[in-house]
């Protein structure tokens, strides 16, 4: 049944293609009832699934002379995803709204791309993966490149390059890891089977894992992310982060982790105190966390905060990751979630909310405006998101930030200083944001206040209200509540450690 | 010799010259006072009625080929029969562009050259001795000449054709002269007689150079063909030049010919590994017994394939992304496209496994290559520019243009799930499994690598179509014979990218079983 | 988890009314007032429910996240219960207070309700991790609602607030990450009983290295910014003044609580010996604060900062005791001491919430009549316009200097009574507080209500009789808790003894 979001969103694109133009409102609403037919989809089989393993649902041979199946399975962690895409699609739909630029091709865009991610989560082939996450990539390219705002054309190719970059990695692994299993198959079950020599996953596994974490933003390959995050139009800026970025996270998880574990072990030498790619990548992923937030401190662009926010966070999935640890990879996987749902809430207040009110995000400007009257619900939801992107208890982030700071302190209890760093400086960005852009007491200069007089910034809208109270709510509720996903993902990462992964 | 069995190895090769005949004497008494479009229209169908009477002449032509004096001339079946099916469609379609097209007055004529260059493109294909193999690509080539040069009116179309001729002329001569020194060495015309000869049997040490130069010679009158670095020069300035029908025939059917020669010398190359020789060999020479179905860089014509691969991919490509025209784009993306293909060629086996693989991409490159040629068309006949920037708007003035453009140019640079994707992870797979070595990885990688950078440029190309802003507006027409094609074309890669094992297992279909 | 999780809905009650409030504009107020007054209906309700033997009632507990060890954990002794009653009492009276919102009321209410909330919440969490999420979520609204409706100098009020608050719940926060790394327990009750045994600090050590005492300065920070202790104290001034007067109640009434009863609940119990250990140094401290805030009073001329420098002054006394108990009990005599201190730390923090509170609502009614004045040398001879006003608020005054027969007298006896024979050195010099305390109240009686009447206040209007109804219960309950403090010890004591009985130092 879980097969059906990734068909369901397919044919929404390609009926969204050929629907004649001009029919601005029946794209929407079609998209709607596309996105939330998914949604439904997957909340009933995370439901249906609580608890149980492995559930594959569908496994034919698709090329039988290569071995390639065409497999869709979903264990808890697929099914955290999945849901998470879910979500983000109902509310990338919702905050799309007022596109009214080429609608019916930018929901194509947009299904396509949501197509491709449920794809790659549901994935148990390497092959059929791939051609998921490649499927992911190009609609993004024009999504972002059509509909999106400052340099939209380079962060657009920017996005595209460093995204085909990686996948290029991730291609030479597969047919590395295809060629040298001598199974014949390139099912990941099958591949993870193949006991691949130590020597080869040494080399295969930073290939695959690097190609993988590009798309999620690991520090020094993050720079497409900002950029990217910031040309793309509101609801490709909440997919990107929301979801696209986890599908790196996720491939790093589901392929490089799983196929090649012992990639991750000690070299047998070690330099600068460094004597394992695990510990080349939880470095990274610690100077992701700090840098990001540190990036985020000084930018006067409000988009650039949030962009450079989501390095930092993804941060701390690469590190929950590489904590191997029940943990550590526990909470990974609970902060692929809850930042892809922050992430998204946050690019929707401030693409969607804020900015096609304003007309403008930087923060100077914003600070003369008084949003917090003129724009309260605006103000009050950054308030609530913000609380809990920087990880207040309560919400999300603070769940799985703690899972990974947990799991970080028992490989290395060096690794949670620096995360703690990156923890309270993320309150000092996000406070900083909030201040000026929506608190600031400054007054605004003459002409500012006749062009406030001049037009009124137009009322909030039913989607934005119903998009920030499904993405606020599945944050709160998860924070309140975190049995929810951790009785989901717990037994998913026990098997995979048990099946390797030290 | 026994003539009914070369008619019948040459029964698809027939069929198409009797079209041709047909196609000028139709068109120089019954139609001399109709308007182009009909002559047009008729000669194209014609010409495509004659391929399928090619193909259905191929079905029953067998697979027995064509012995004379023991060696074989014509091979049948195999990797012949799939080049030539190809030849045969692809030939179909770029003619279905010419109904549509007003370059020529002359269209009776121009069907003509392009069924007898088809012709000598399938007696490449099947050709296994020197001398067929020489006169095969003569007639091919001159076909192209001819093609190049047929926009009279169009000074570029001389330029090209002028340049194309004078480069085909010297690459012709470097291979009869490579020929004519593995005549000299070997003693024998037939490729199984000449491979045998010169790996297992002595030739002189002093003899040696001797055979090195005649394979640089031959690899560069071949690498000319498949417009492979550094013998790419013509290839841009002819895809510019061409008739847009012509380019088409040029880019695909052209490929795919001269891609199914180097097979065929490939295989012929590896012969001494069929099962039955093998033994033999093995016994004679004190080889291991589990000979190895590679020769790698013991051979000299491997070692040069790999170098000319690995050029050809990194000059096509980064020539590739200066280019303002969409032709000369499409021209360098074809030498990268070479430089791929000819991995597969410097990692070649005996098995099935690499010439499936290979065929499979020259096949799928040639169906979308086109394509792209159509849609050039199309957009060249409404702006009379084939720059960049007549792509602008693409997707307001016709979304369907827009559409098919987006999806060929996807496959071409390998996104899933088009064919082109499928294509290339077959070729690299298969090139792996041959061998996992370090240098075969490397060569892989390079390949992807480079396949990552080619999606710049063409992306470069969607950009204008679907985001810059437009200057012009007006719809843009297509016209009912083009429309064919490109929809055609276009499913094509997406149902054979979607369902890849449909072309998989009918290429393997013409393989016996292992 | 027994029948009804009747904390859990306590807690809930404020959150479904501030959703209310949030939507409801105009009739905000009405919908606040009717949601405190269930509130605090709920916590007498919880209050009479309490276990007769002084141990943690209504327990609530499942669990929560598994793979974290962490389990929802609630229950409430008559140390929490009584805060529970504090908080419900200040709330509706801040809200009572809350005559005219500027802007907003509807966010205004819902932000007084939703801090209500994390109050309830905090006073109730047994396990760190609820605990904390309570306290930084009662943190949120008090820094909008200072940030949004304060004075002219808000802004920076609001944000020095915020920094100082959230920089001790960071120490607080890595401190107790520090125990549950070394662990695995994040419940009080758990970790109190491993401080008992001396199984804590032995896992910590073995675990961290010797750290102990920097995790316990972690924590005591973190509670000396909410309290606060000199020299933390700097964000207090501002912010009490700053703040609309409704909300000084709330945080000198309720929030500045948090912190002693953290000290109560967590720092002494699970840090113990750390803080016996630092002792003198905290006892300086306290000092310093009983005496310096007093001092600091009396330099002021504006009512709120004096008011607010007297909080600070009041909870001094409540950290004198609590810094004066920690000494391991030789005899019964010092065991009685300890629990007379003790006795007098829970009831000072009932008592000061109450009078403060009140002391902000009267400036709040003056600066209604005054248009916003509020200086001590602003107003003189009100008594003459203004008899019940002046009347009332000398009773809360002489109630916040402690004179005998009102409720504060009983508390601050009770804890010098205890801190005494503790630390007579320490006892000698608070009393010098005291007398400071009673000079400054004395000196605002005369500047304001004594003396002759400015012809600008001639028409000053007394108390109507809305305020009156509302102001009489607070001051009834002044004077009988003065009369009659066994009402609240007869619950008070037997918890008092069965946290000692936990406790080690």
């Amino acid at each position: 049944m879980l097969a059906w979001t990734i068909y369901l969103s397919f044919a929404g694109a390609l009926a969204e293609a050929l629907l004649p133009k001009g029919k601005a409102a029946l794209a929407r609403w079609l998209a709607l009832a596309v996105a939330v037919a998914g949604l439904v989809l997957a909340v009933i089989a995370f439901a249906t699934g609580f608890g149980r393993g492995l559930n594959v649902i569908v496994d034919v041979p698709w090329v039988p002379s290569m071995g390639v199946q065409y497999m869709l399975a979903a264990d808890g962690i697929s099914r955290v995803l999945v849901l998470l895409t879910g979500l983000a699609a109902v509310a990338g739909v919702l905050f799309s709204w007022n596109i009214d630029h080429r609608t019916n091709e930018f929901f194509a865009f947009f299904l396509a791309l949501i197509g491709g991610v449920f794809g790659v989560f549901l994935s148990f082939d390497f092959f059929l993966l791939f051609v998921f996450y490649e499927i992911a990539i190009v609609p993004k390219y024009f999504l972002i490149a059509i509909w999106g705002s400052t340099r939209r054309e380079y962060g657009a190719m920017k996005l595209a390059i460093y995204s085909f970059v990686g996948s290029a990695m991730v291609l030479i692994g597969l047919l590395a890891a295809y060629t040298m299993s001598g199974s014949h198959s390139t099912g990941l079950i099958q591949l993870a089977h193949a006991h691949y020599p130590v020597s080869f996953q040494m080399w295969c596994f930073p290939l695959v894992f690097i190609g993988f974490a590009i798309l999620a933003g690991m520090w020094p390959f993050h720079t497409w992310a900002p950029t990217g995050h910031v040309a793309a139009p509101t609801a490709a800026s909440m997919m990107l982060a929301g979801v696209v970025m986890k599908l790196g996270a996720y491939g790093c998880l589901r392929v490089a982790m799983y196929l090649f574990p012992k990639g991750l072990d000690p070299w047998g030498f070690s330099f600068l105190g460094i004597g394992s790619w695990r510990d080349v990548f939880a470095i990274l992923a610690l100077i992701a966390i700090v840098y990001g937030a540190l990036v985020a401190l000084v930018q006067s662009d409000f988009k650039f905060v949030i962009g450079y926010s989501s390095v930092s966070h993804m941060g701390f999935v690469l590190l929950g990751l590489m904590t191997l640890n029940q943990i550590g990879m526990t909470g990974a996987v609970m902060q692929m979630f809850s930042h892809g749902i922050l992430a998204g809430l946050l690019f929707a207040i401030v693409g969607r909310i804020v900015y096609e009110r304003t007309h403008t995000r930087q923060l100077a400007d914003l600070e003369g405006m008084h949003l917090s009257k003129t724009l309260p619900f605006g103000a009050w939801a950054f308030v609530i998101a913000g609380m809990a992107a920087m990880g207040l208890p309560g919400f999300s982030g603070f769940v799985s930030e703690l899972q990974v700071v947990v799991g970080a302190w028992q490989t290395d209890p060096w690794w949670t200083i620096a995360v703690g760093v990156g923890i309270v400086i993320a309150i000092a960005y996000t406070w900083r944001a909030m201040q000026r852009a929506f608190f600031s007491d400054k007054s605004p200069s003459m002409h500012e206040l006749a062009g406030e007089h001049g037009h009124k910034l137009a009322p909030i809208t039913w989607p934005e209200v119903t998009g920030f109270t499904l993405l606020a709510g599945a944050s709160l509720v998860v924070g309140l509540y975190p049995k929810i996903l951790l009785g989901a993902i717990e037994p998913a990462i026990r098997t995979m450690i048990a099946g390797g992964i030290r | 010799m026994n003539y009914a069995d070369l008619f019948r190895a040459t029964l698809p090769e027939t069929a198409l010259e009797i079209a041709a005949l047909v196609v000028i004497v139709i068109d120089l008494t019954v139609l001399r006072k109709a308007a182009l479009r009909a002559r047009a229209a008729v000669a194209a169908l014609l010409g495509v009625a004659g391929c399928v009477a090619g193909l259905w002449m191929l079905q029953l032509q067998g697979t027995a080929g064509f012995s004379y004096g023991g060696a074989l001339v014509l091979s049948g079946g195999g990797s012949a029969a799939v080049a030539e099916a190809a030849i045969l469609v692809l030939t179909g379609l770029t003619l279905l562009l010419l109904v549509d097209s007003t370059f020529t007055r002359h269209v009776g004529e121009y069907v003509a050259v392009v069924l007898m260059a088809a012709a000598g493109g399938l007696l490449i294909s099947a050709a296994q001795d020197l001398i067929v193999i020489f006169i095969g690509l003569e007639l091919l080539s001159l076909g192209l000449y001819i093609l190049t040069a047929f926009a009279k009116t169009s000074g570029k179309s001389a330029e090209a054709a002028i340049k194309y001729y004078l480069f085909g002329g010297m690459s012709a001569a470097f291979l009869l002269f490579g020929f004519s020194y593995l005549y000299g060495l070997t003693g024998s015309t037939n490729l199984h007689d000449i491979m045998q000869a010169t790996l297992w049997t002595n030739i002189a040490q002093s003899a040696m150079p001797l055979l090195y130069v005649a394979v640089v010679m031959i690899t560069a009158g071949l690498g000319f063909k498949v417009a492979a670095a550094p013998f790419h020069l013509w290839a841009p300035d002819t895809y510019e030049g061409a008739p847009a029908p012509g380019a088409a025939f040029v880019a695909s059917v052209s490929k795919v010919a001269s891609f199914a020669l180097l097979i065929a010398i490939s295989t012929a190359a590896l012969h001494i590994f069929d099962n039955t020789a093998a033994a033999a060999q093995t016994a004679a020479h004190g080889c291991a017994a589990a000979a190895p179905q590679y020769l790698g860089f013991g051979s000299p014509w491997f070692t040069i394939l790999a170098i000319f691969a690995v050029v050809s991919m990194v000059l096509g490509n980064l020539a590739a992304l200066v280019q303002s025209s969409v032709r000369r784009l499409i021209a360098y993306s074809a030498i990268a496209h070479a430089g791929y293909i000819l991995i597969g060629l410097a990692y070649f086996s005996y098995a099935p496994r690499s010439t499936e693989a290979l065929l499979y991409y020259v096949v799928t490159y040639g169906l979308t290559t086109v394509g792209a040629f159509a849609v050039v068309d199309v957009v060249e006949a409404a702006t009379g520019s084939d720059r960049m920037d007549a792509f602008l708007g693409l997707h307001k003035r016709n979304p369907m243009l827009a559409a098919v453009l987006l999806v060929l140019f996807l496959s071409l640079a390998g996104i899933p799930p088009l064919v082109g994707f499928w294509a290339k992870f077959n070729l690299f797979a298969a090139v792996l499994e041959v061998s996992a070595g370090v240098v075969p990885f490397t060569l892989v990688a390079i390949a992807i690598a480079m396949s990552a950078v080619s999606l710049y440029y063409y992306l470069q190309v969607l950009k204008r179509a679907y985001v810059m802003p437009s200057i012009e507006e007006s719809p843009l027409r297509i016209r009912p014979a083009t429309l064919i094609v490109l929809v055609a074309v276009a499913l094509a890669v997406l149902l054979l990218g979607c369902f890849p094992a449909l072309l998989g297992g009918w290429i393997n279909g013409f393989f016996p079983a292992i | 988890m027994n029948g009804i999780p009747i904390l859990t809905l306590l807690t809930a009650v404020p959150v479904v009314g501030a959703i209310i409030a949030f939507f409801s504009g105009r009739h905000a107020r009405g919908v606040a007032l009717i949601t405190a007054l269930v509130a605090l209906a709920g916590s007498l309700c919880v209050w009479m429910q309490l276990p007769a033997n002084g141990s943690i009632g209504l327990v609530e507990r499942f669990a929560w996240a598994p793979s974290l060890g962490i389990e929802y954990h609630l229950g409430v002794d008559a140390l929490g219960a009584l805060m529970l009653v504090l908080s419900a009492i200040v709330t509706l009276m801040a809200v009572d207070a809350s005559h005219r919102v500027p802007h907003q009321p509807g966010l205004y209410f819902g932000l007084v309700l939703l801090l209500e909330a994390g109050l309830f919440g905090s006073f109730t969490a047994l396990n760190f991790y609820h605990w904390f999420l309570f306290w930084e979520v009662s943190l949120i609204p008090a820094f909008f609602l200072i940030k949004l409706w304060g004075g002219p100098r808000r802004g920076p009020a609001a944000t020095q607030f915020f920094i100082y608050t959230m920089a001790g719940s960071a120490a607080l926060l890595v401190a107790f990450l520090a125990v549950f790394f070394a662990t695995g327990s994040m419940d009080f009750i758990h970790l109190t009983a491993m401080a008992q045994s001396g199984a804590l600090a032995r896992d910590v050590t073995m675990r961290l290295g010797p750290v102990m005492p920097w995790l316990a300065i972690g924590v005591l920070a973190g509670f000396a910014v909410k309290v606060p202790i000199i020299p933390f104290h700097t964000w207090l001034p501002s912010a009490y003044s700053e703040a609309p007067s409704p909300v000084t109640m709330l945080l000198t009434g309720a929030m500045s609580k948090m912190g002693v009863y953290g000290l109560l609940r967590i720092a002494l119990p699970i840090f113990g010996p750390q803080i016996a250990a630092m002792r003198t140094p905290l006892l300086v401290l306290a000092v310093i604060t009983v005496v310096m805030g007093a001092w600091a009073a009396a330099a002021q001329k504006d009512l709120k900062r004096i008011f607010a420098y007297s909080s600070v002054n009041h909870l001094g006394y409540c950290l004198l005791a609590i810094f004066a108990l920690a000494v391991p009990a030789t005899s019964t005599m010092a065991h009685n001491n300890q629990a007379a201190a003790l006795n007098g730390v829970i009831l000072q923090m009932f008592n000061h919430g109450l009078t403060a509170a009140a002391l902000f609502w009267f400036v709040a009614i003056i600066q209604l009549r005054s248009g916003g004045l509020r200086g001590l040398e602003d107003f003189g001879g009100l008594r003459k316009a203004a008899p019940v006003l002046a009347g009332l608020m000398g009773i809360a005054m002489f109630s916040s200097l402690g004179l005998p027969g009102l409720n504060s007298f009983v508390s601050e006896f009770l804890i010098f009574r205890g801190v005494f024979p503790l630390s007579w050195e320490a006892a000698s010099f608070s009393v010098l507080g005291l007398l400071i305390t009673a000079a400054v109240l004395l000196t605002i009686i005369q500047k304001v209500f004594s003396g002759p009447l400015p012809e600008k206040w001639a028409s000053f209007p007394d108390l109507h009789h809305s305020e009156r109804l509302a102001l009489a219960p607070v001051i009834g309950l002044m004077i009988l808790l003065g009369l009659v403090p066994e009402l609240i010890l007869h619950s008070v004591n037997p918890t008092v003894v069965n946290l000692l009985a936990h406790w080690r130092f």
